[in-house]
């Protein structure tokens, strides 16, 4: 059982210290993740879909260990890599790699495509120089790049390539998981679409683990088995693609659904059904379900005591964090 | 239907293929700058003079070799002789070695201290950076002259101490300018994917961020050799810089009284000081044109 | 429909074309685009970056940059040709009768000033009202772009405004004016999507309140359908299809378009119907340099692609059995869904 697991996070929480005390004295600090859980079995994809300010690449970075937690057990491949410690940290942290945002400012300027892609396997320490030119040789062409390209430098490239060779670096020390931060929000619609397409036959080819951070609802469900739907710092909703797509439960994933446009002429989208209330304070304790002064559906319960991550009535693994579960209309 | 691997751009998609590496644009760049051009072309000039001039021209400069106050290009004496009937020509290539070396030492030691300080604090932030930073203010509030007077008065007018004496006061901009740059870069996601790959601190602060965070510094270390030649002029003026050597400041400090007499024995070696000067900062503007992303864009 | 002959449109753009200077020549970055605009209709410009929509935008607005230059062809706003309007022409338009909203609502109003201070400037400069009447209508536009509480917040500063807000904001001042045209360069890129949706509402209740023409500036095949009732495609500097959004998205009859179209994964609730691999369309838009040559540009990337696509321009032409559907295209796809 375990050893199909590539990523078991349990009660994750990470928070961002503030300028000044709290009410109470101590010092305020803001909870950008609050007590996840989540599982992602050897060569699946799960998706974190959430707005701005979710803290959804906040999780995903603390995963990697590259921000501070502040609860929560990281478990990879069956290792305890939420506690380990400096060398042995820097040693295991082949294990992850991350394909980031933006390709202007993810790859070195100063290192030629071939460097930036052997960088990991430098650090990694475990092969000849021989091995490494081979693996180059073999994940440029996996990705898509002519070998005499190794040679040029990030600027000599399109967005698109420069995704390319950000790929091709994450496989390179053939990482347990990887960590896709919104990998093709910044890139072209024409070239998003040749990114994804790699993606999922990188996958294929060999096995790779996903966490895909992500805004974009289309792009989520063509890439991932399950989706986790996060809103200032909690899961709200938590199921498999089909389940999810189906008949998405909680106010929050329904609102975020009617709101992408669709190129259905007749389908206008219902924009404008969120209620415009206030936007919770993360530096205070929490009292409530996080998205009531939000939601269409709120009612008093809402605000007494914080909603759990629950099996949807008669489902398994379809949860969602919500007090009203199933008793409001859904549209 | 193929995989995206396959798709790589057709006919006409791709032009750019020679590996062209950042540095071979600011050289282009560099070249295409006339002030700097000249500049670099005088700067050859008086830096040649002050290595290979004291072999072709070899006369002591502390020696009497003449009547006082022969003006140039009397009685052989191209520059003519000082107060004390000294060869200037000898005076000014001796000076402009001395100059020269103090400058660029004094340059190369703020910026070893400067980086120091600038990427640590840079790096780490928190409690090191909050010390570094007000030992950083320290030097910087500190009455740059008046300390590096003091600093000569105590522990003797020698070459050594008057370099050091530069160096400890000026590298204050390169701490400030190095922890800009380290603060920004360290920031980006090529630093995070470096640190995610498993680099050390060491590693990323030294083969990582340092390297895309010397163009401003390199161009603030031109600066400063300029700086601290007029320093050491200052000093030398004042009669504070080591006395058995020959400086350009030194010539116009000594020949000061006789300014009216003799305009040239002062005029010389100061033209000399605003020619070197002025060379290295169109150099250095002409590095940062080339070395500056943002002015390279457009 | 506003066909008739008779009446002019509110802006007719012929023949438009605009080149730069640069260190390496000429480059013809807007090739012959001719688009007409009605008084209250909405149309998208589509095509990724690079392809000349906000080039066009400025182009209309009198806003090139320094090295570019109208080389060709008319701007026709209610018959007045602003190509060769004066500087002080443009500027009394600029604002008041055409208006612009940009991508950016974080740096595109003026942190030192109020939210009313910067509305208050656009009806004194244009409309010449008194303070207290500009900040009269300043609370009032606030409330039309749904800002609650307008009185009190009319004395925020931007920083202290969400994104969404900042740019109903903009919209607020962009309408200030009641313009007859409201250029909006993708608005929402740099919003979150439930945002994203209460903007595209907004606009198109103001735009039908003040019958304002609404030129969408996108990529998005999704707010092309729910913003628009026309749609004019570019690709490398010109147009390659232009008709009624419900046609064009039904039978897209360039190669771009379907592509454009296809290569997005839209959402379903049937995800046992989704395919593995998405339609893509190979490589990338041309460098500008190759702009403007006598061939199709978009060739390279086409898998109709043959001997006459990269040998000559195509000409626009007229899809039969639906009126103003046009497509340049040497291979387009046929109307009924061929493949």
């Amino acid at each position: 059982m375990s050893d199909k697991l590539a990523l078991d996070v349990q009660n994750l929480s990470v928070s961002f210290p503030m300028r000044g005390r709290g009410a109470d004295g101590r010092r305020r600090a803001l909870l950008a993740v609050d007590n996840v859980n989540f599982l992602i079995a050897r060569g699946k994809t799960l998706g974190i879909v959430g707005e701005s300010g979710s803290g959804k690449t906040t999780a995903a970075m603390a995963v990697a260990r590259l921000v501070p937690k502040l609860a929560g057990n990281i478990t990879i491949d069956g290792i305890d890599f939420g506690t380990l410690d400096n060398e042995a940290l820097r040693q295991a942290r082949q294990r992850i790699q991350i394909i980031f945002q933006d390709p202007y400012s993810s790859l070195n300027p100063r290192l030629r495509a071939g460097e930036i892609v052997r960088e990991p396997l430098v650090y990694a320490g475990e092969t000849s120089r021989a091995e490494q030119d081979r693996i180059i040789d073999e994940l440029f062409e996996a990705v898509g790049l002519r070998p005499e390209q190794k040679a040029l430098f990030p600027h000599q490239f399109s967005g698109g390539q420069r995704q390319r060779i950000g790929i091709a670096r994450a496989l390179s020390t053939r990482p347990s998981l990887i960590i896709c931060d919104e990998p093709v929000s910044a890139l072209d619609v024409a070239v998003q679409a040749q990114i994804l397409n790699l993606l999922k036959s990188l996958q294929g080819q060999f096995g790779l683990t996903y966490l895909f951070i992500s805004h974009d609802l289309g792009v989520v469900q063509h890439m991932c088995d399950d989706i986790a739907v996060m809103y200032m710092g909690q899961f709200m909703e938590y199921a498999d693609r089909k389940s999810f797509f189906a008949a998405p439960r909680h106010p929050y994933s329904q609102a975020l659904l009617d709101a992408v446009p669709t190129i259905d002429i007749g389908a206008q989208p219902t924009g404008g059904k969120l209620v415009d209330g206030e936007i919770p304070d993360l530096t205070l304790p929490q009292t409530g379900c996080r998205f009531a002064s939000r939601c269409p559906h709120a009612r008093d319960v809402c605000n007494g005591g914080v909603p759990q991550l629950q099996d949807w009535p008669g489902s398994t693994g379809h949860r969602l964090a919500c007090h009203l579960t199933g008793t409001f209309a859904t549209s | 239907m193929k995989p995206a691997a396959d798709s790589a751009p057709r006919r006409g998609a791709e032009i750019v293929d020679k590996a062209q590496h950042p540095l071979r644009e600011m050289v282009v760049m560099f070249l295409a700058n006339r002030a700097a051009m000249v500049a670099s072309i005088v700067l050859s000039i008086v830096v040649l003079a002050a290595i290979f001039g004291p072999m072709l021209h070899p006369v002591d400069p502390f020696e009497m070799v003449w009547a006082p106050f022969t003006p140039p290009g009397q009685e052989g004496f191209v520059l003519g002789t000082d107060y004390l009937g000294r060869d200037m020509l000898a005076a000014l290539l001796n000076g402009g070695r001395v100059s020269l070396t103090i400058g660029l030492v004094a340059a190369l030691m703020s910026v070893f201290i400067g980086i120091s300080f600038g990427a640590l604090a840079g790096f780490y932030r928190g409690l090191v950076e909050e010390v570094l930073m007000r030992i950083t203010e320290f030097f910087q509030v500190l009455p740059t002259l008046l300390f590096s007077m003091v600093i000569v008065a105590l522990f003797g007018a020698s070459l050594e101490v008057v370099t050091i004496a530069i160096g400890v006061v000026s590298w204050t901009a390169v701490a400030r300018i190095t922890r800009a740059e380290f603060l920004r870069i360290r920031e980006l996601e090529y630093v995070t994917a470096s640190r995610a790959a498993g680099a050390s601190n060491v590693t990323l602060m030294t083969r990582v961020i340092l390297p895309n965070a010397l163009p401003p510094i390199i161009v603030q270390a031109a600066l400063m050799v300029g700086s601290a030649i007029l320093f050491e002029a200052g000093l030398a003026f004042l009669g504070l810089s080591d006395p058995n050597v020959v400086s350009w400041g030194q010539i116009i400090g000594s020949n000061r009284p006789y300014i009216l007499d003799a305009g040239f024995t002062v005029t010389i070696p100061g033209l000399a000081i605003f020619v070197t000067v002025l060379s290295i900062s169109l150099i250095g503007d002409g590095l940062n044109d080339a070395l500056n992303p943002k002015l390279r864009a457009r | 429909m506003t066909n008739s002959p008779s009446t002019a449109p509110l802006l007719d753009v012929r023949n438009l074309s605009v080149q730069f200077t640069t260190r390496g020549g000429t480059v013809t970055v807007l090739d012959d685009i001719s688009f007409t605009l009605e008084r209250g209709e909405r149309i998208s410009f589509v095509g990724e970056s690079g392809c000349g929509k906000s080039m066009t935008a400025l182009a209309l607005m009198g806003l090139l940059p320094a090295m570019g230059r109208v080389s060709g062809g008319q701007v026709l706003f209610k018959g007045e040709d602003l190509t060769t309007a004066s500087p002080a022409r443009l500027r009394r338009l600029r604002g008041n009768e055409i208006s612009m909203i940009f991508q950016e609502p974080m740096t595109s109003l003026n942190p030192v000033f109020t939210i009313g201070q910067q509305i208050s400037e656009v009806l004194r400069l244009h409309r010449g009202v008194d303070n207290a009447e500009a900040r009269d209508r300043s609370v009032e536009l606030l409330q039309a772009v749904r800002i609650p509480d307008a009185a009190a917040r009319v004395d925020d500063y931007p920083h202290q405004l969400s994104g969404g807000q900042r740019q109903r904001v903009m919209i607020a001042i962009a309408l200030a004016c009641e313009p007859e045209i409201l250029i909006a360069d993708e608005p929402t890129t740099a919003l979150d999507v439930t945002v994203q949706a209460e903007i595209f509402a907004l606009l198109r209740d103001l735009g039908a309140k003040l019958d304002t023409a609404i030129i969408l500036i996108t990529h998005d095949m999704g707010a092309v359908a729910q913003m628009s009732e026309r749609m004019l495609v570019m690709y490398a500097g010109r147009r390659v299809e232009e008709g009624q959004v419900a046609n064009v998205i039904k039978a897209p009859a360039h190669p771009y378009t379907r592509g454009l179209i296809a290569c997005v994964p839209h959402i379903t609730s049937d995800v046992d119907a989704l395919v593995d691999t998405l339609p893509e369309i190979d490589g990338i838009v041309p460098p500008i340099t190759r702009f403007g040559r006598d061939e199709c540009l978009f060739a390279p990337r086409c898998a109709k692609a043959a001997d006459e696509c990269w040998s000559a321009k195509p000409q626009q032409s007229d899809i039969a059995g639906h009126s103003s559907h046009s497509v340049s295209c040497w291979h387009p796809f046929g109307t009924e869904g061929s493949r």
